[in-house]
């Protein structure tokens, strides 16, 4: 579903997020890309999602190479941006609208797919509001939804739960496993929980200043450990250029309490 | 080009749609030239005529309306939404003249209420007129709001509002839409000729009078259309682009 060879991203400034990274997904799995902030997530997805375009390497998403064809890759993928995507102005209703129907889709279909997508997301009722109206749980199953009204076959999710309350995490966590087992939908969700990558995840990549430094299933990277923040400690410990972690990698939250132990 | 033109029009209508609910933003939009008619226009009147003052007002209203066009895009990617527009397969010049021809539409309801209150106070032009000076106003501000959604994927968001403003006034200032140029001294003539407005600010006071088939209305629609043309080209490839 995924397969990328060297894929790398040096932003204009200077700034190389990405040095060169290899990933294979396969049709049905949820996939966990795992790493602090500031590791490289963000631009890794935002380039397989065709949003931005790779400094090097290659990468086939969705059956579709993502240079030569990146209308292609779109047509069948869904993307949940880490900031969301729900205007907070007009009635989520008709950016739905709007959306389902840049697909490719007719008005009538899409407003019946678009009900189906928001009864199985628990937002039946709530469509006539603007953004500003929802909560942030809300919101975050409106990204959701926008990102399945054309049902894709391969979803993108970047941090789908940061900043929920646990309540509203637990719910977005069901609706994924849901989407796998009933649609066979093939998940790829980036995340600094080291709790959501372990409930979540078949299969896990871990990022670290760009590079990927450990892949495997939950149970294989937490090997010997007791948790996978011990794993992870001991993981991102071992990374090229250790000692000093540089200042986006100090800030997340997991890393912290990785250390405090 | 079928998948050009309907995702044009899809979107188009979802920015009408907004737009029409936001019957205020449109109210403000024509309010400063409205302002001018009436409180600057009778005097204007015992100098010139109302068919010089009414075209003028038309490019300020053009340049203040379909000119800050690009304030909805500043929003748009602080919200996501531009970014969320960009994964799906829609093509990106869909993506930016569905929004232009959209502010294009909410300039020309402004445009008309000028003129239809130019009316009320004296301005007396051809019908036939006012409809081609209301289709050349359109196409230019298809070019001007392409031109500002560009220029405000740019520029840092908090940037936009200053700058195009401050932009605003020179060029309406240029295009001699209070006094004719011709009346300048040689160097202000000879630097208003090289601002777009004030060949389609001529053209539109040409057609007014009932003068169709000049060189003035020539060089109007040919300024008007290549700006539109410059523009919406630049304008999808800083649609297409990454960081947008
Ligand atoms: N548009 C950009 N321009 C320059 N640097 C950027 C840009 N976006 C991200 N970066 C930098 O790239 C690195 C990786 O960022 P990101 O992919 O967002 O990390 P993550 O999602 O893992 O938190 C960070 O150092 C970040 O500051
Ligand atoms: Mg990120």
């Amino acid at each position: 579903m995924i397969k990328t060879s060297g894929l790398c991203k040096t932003f204009p400034g200077g700034v190389t997020a990405v040095r060169g990274v290899d990933l294979a997904v396969e049709a049905g799995e949820i996939v966990g890309f795992l790493g602090p902030n500031g590791a490289g997530k963000t631009t890794t997805m935002r380039m397989l999602t065709t949003l931005l375009r790779p400094s090097g390497g290659t990468a086939t998403v969705a059956g579709h190479d993502l240079l030569a064809d990146p209308r292609a890759v779109r047509r069948r993928i869904g993307h949940v941006s880490q900031g969301g995507a729900v205007s907070p102005a007009v009635p989520v209703r008709d950016d739905l609208l709007l959306h389902a129907m840049l697909y490719g889709m007719r008005a009538a279909p899409a407003r019946e797919r678009i009900g189906k997508v928001l009864e199985r997301l628990g937002l039946t009722g709530l469509e006539a509001r603007p953004g500003a109206a929802l909560s942030g749980g809300q919101r975050r199953r409106f990204d959701l939804a926008f990102g399945l009204v054309h049902g894709p076959s391969l979803l993108f999710l970047d941090e789908p739960t940061t900043g929920l309350d646990p309540q509203s995490r637990a719910g977005l966590w069901e609706h994924v496993r849901d989407l796998r087992e009933r649609d066979g939908l093939t998940v790829f969700l980036t995340t600094h929980y080291l709790d959501e990558a372990d409930a979540l995840a078949d299969r896990l990549f871990v990022i670290d200043r760009g590079v990927i430094v450990a892949e495997g299933t939950p149970a294989e990277l937490k090997g010997g450990s007791a948790s996978l923040d011990e794993a992870f400690l001991a993981i991102t410990g071992l990374s090229p250029g250790e000692g000093a972690p540089s200042a986006e990698t100090s800030g997340g939250s997991s890393s912290r309490r990785g250390a405090a132990r | 080009m079928r998948t050009v033109l309907r995702d044009t029009w899809i979107v188009f209508l979802h920015g009408t749609r907004i737009a029409l609910r936001q019957k205020a933003g449109i109210a403000f939009g024509v309010l400063q030239p409205l302002l001018y008619l009436v409180l600057f226009g009778p005097l204007f009147a015992t100098i010139g005529t109302w068919e010089t003052l009414v075209p003028g007002l038309l490019v300020q209203v053009a340049l203040l309306s379909a000119g800050m066009a690009g304030f909805g895009v500043v929003f748009d990617v602080r919200s996501g939404v531009l970014e969320r527009l960009r994964v799906t397969p829609a093509p990106r010049v869909s993506l930016l003249l569905g929004r232009v021809l959209s502010s294009s539409l909410t300039l020309l309801i402004q445009s008309v209420t000028l003129v239809a209150v130019g009316y009320g106070f004296g301005l007396r032009a051809r019908p036939f007129g006012v409809l081609a000076a209301l289709a050349l106003m359109t196409l230019l501000g298809v070019g001007l709001a392409a031109l500002s959604n560009a220029i405000a994927l740019n520029l840092a968001p908090e940037l936009f509002a200053p700058v195009v403003s401050t932009a605003v006034v020179p060029l309406i200032l240029l295009s001699g839409a209070f006094l004719p140029m011709s009346m300048a001294p040689g160097w202000l003539d000879a630097l208003s000729r090289v601002t777009p407005f004030r060949h389609v600010l001529e053209a539109v006071r040409d057609l007014f009078a009932g003068r169709y088939l000049t060189w003035t209305v020539a060089a109007g629609v040919a300024v008007a259309l290549l700006l539109s043309a410059v523009c919406v080209t630049a304008g999808t490839r800083v649609f297409s682009r990454d960081a947008a």
